[in-house]
């Protein structure tokens, strides 16, 4: 089946591309839905136009629409850009990465339901340290580039996501309740490189900024 | 406390795209892995006298909201009309119980979270209980004599066989109700 990838440039939506492809489905396009607003609860905002060099990466074309970001109305954004998606590249399908959030998981379900297309969530309910391990056996190389929870830091931009970054997150899941896989928004991940790229991304640059415990880091790539 | 060592549960996989599995099947025997229960997967096709005979439970798994193969594949679900065991239909699953005894499918679509109320005690559930539901039909239980409707009414969210040890959510409880799901291991 023609498969829309629900891409926000983390971990989750291309570790939950990669599965549809090893499924024997055809990824036709990734789909971006870039917001404005910071604090959206659907749609993941730092780097998000990085998207388009991943696209190349993968030799894969690239819808993307902006949003405002506003509650539910955003909503009606991202359906435009499954609608366009949909038309241009005949989807039969989209996949997405949501892993334990019903509200993403809910309203994404009802529009592909709308538009009659298949939705697939191949991590869904999947145990967030079990989902961080296949990342590193399947040869993903995922950095942290925002953190928004207690008690991380700006200290931890730029980690790579290793064995090392796992037994990290599994101290802290035990004495803060941080989701070790970041999906209550507790950080945001970006994939410099995975099975599905033609070539590695670099990291050339890198800006801070922040406070306390909310930082992100803007990069370039090349 | 029921011994749980001795359980070997039969999930059924009725999803007719493999990359569903992981989003239907895989949640479903996570939560058996973390109980350390034993199962197995077999496809809806596949299910032999063999796999019915050394199982001692079926959980009948659900699958997306575009599928409908297994709806024009019934008779493979023939068996369940002389099962013993006990077995759990979720949501498709449920359908596929209802279909098989004399149930008529209706279109209804509800997705997300939702309050249903447990008009008494399911699995572990009662009272007013927030379930994860995911399905464009349904089947009302409370036309078919064989069955006790516990929550939902004529669009049926629960229901218990009257004679088998038969039961069926609409609702997913992989999905926030886990609890359900080792209630019907402990059966």
């Amino acid at each position: 089946m023609k498969l829309g990838v629900l891409c926000s440039g983390g971990k989750d939506s291309l570790y939950a591309a990669y599965l549809a492809k090893k499924a024997g489905h055809e990824l036709a396009c990734l789909i971006s839905v870039a917001s404005e607003n910071a604090e959206s609860l659907m749609f993941h905002t730092p780097n998000i136009n990085l998207i388009a060099q991943q696209a190349q990466a993968m030799n894969i074309p690239l819808i993307m629409v902006t949003t405002k970001g506003k509650k539910e109305l955003e909503l009606i954004d991202l359906c435009k850009a499954i609608v366009q998606a949909k038309k241009k590249y005949g989807l039969g399908g989209v996949v997405s990465g949501a892993v334990g959030s019903v509200y993403q998981s809910s309203r994404i379900q009802k529009i592909c339901n709308d538009l009659n297309i298949t939705c697939f969530n191949p991590l869904w309910q999947k145990s967030q340290l079990e989902l961080l391990n296949e990342l590193i056996s399947n040869s993903f190389e995922v950095i942290i580039v925002g953190v928004f929870a207690y008690p991380l830091d700006a200290g931890w931009l730029g980690k790579k996501v290793d064995k090392a970054f796992i037994s990290q997150m599994r101290l802290l899941e035990k004495k803060y309740g941080i989701n070790p896989a970041g999906e209550g928004g507790e950080f945001e991940s970006l994939v410099l490189n995975c099975p599905l790229f033609k070539k590695k991304l670099a990291l050339v640059n890198r800006k801070i900024s922040g406070e306390k415990y909310s930082w992100v880091m803007e990069v370039t790539l090349a | 406390m029921k011994n749980i060592e001795n359980e070997y549960v039969l999930l059924v996989n009725i999803c007719e795209e493999q990359l569903h599995t992981y989003e239907f099947v895989n949640p479903i025997a996570d939560i058996l892995r973390a109980k350390k229960i034993n199962f197995f997967v077999r496809s809806y096709k596949q299910i032999g006298a063999s796999d019915l005979d050394k199982c001692s439970k079926v959980i009948i798994c659900g699958t997306s909201l575009s599928d409908f193969e297994y709806l024009t594949n019934i008779s493979f679900f023939s068996w369940l009309s002389d099962f013993d065991k006990p077995v759990l239909g979720i949501c498709g699953g449920m359908q596929i119980m209802g279909l098989v005894f004399g149930g008529k499918l209706k279109r209804k679509t509800e997705i997300g979270l939702f309050s249903e109320l447990f008009t008494s005690s399911f699995l572990g559930l009662s009272g007013k209980t927030d379930v994860y539901h995911l399905h464009n039909a349904y089947i009302d239980f409370s036309l078919l004599t064989d069955f006790k409707v516990f929550a939902g009414g004529k669009v049926s969210q629960a229901v218990q066989h009257l004679t088998k040890p038969f039961y069926g959510v609409l609702f997913h409880p992989e999905v926030r109700q886990k609890k359900l799901l080792e209630q019907f291991i402990l059966i």
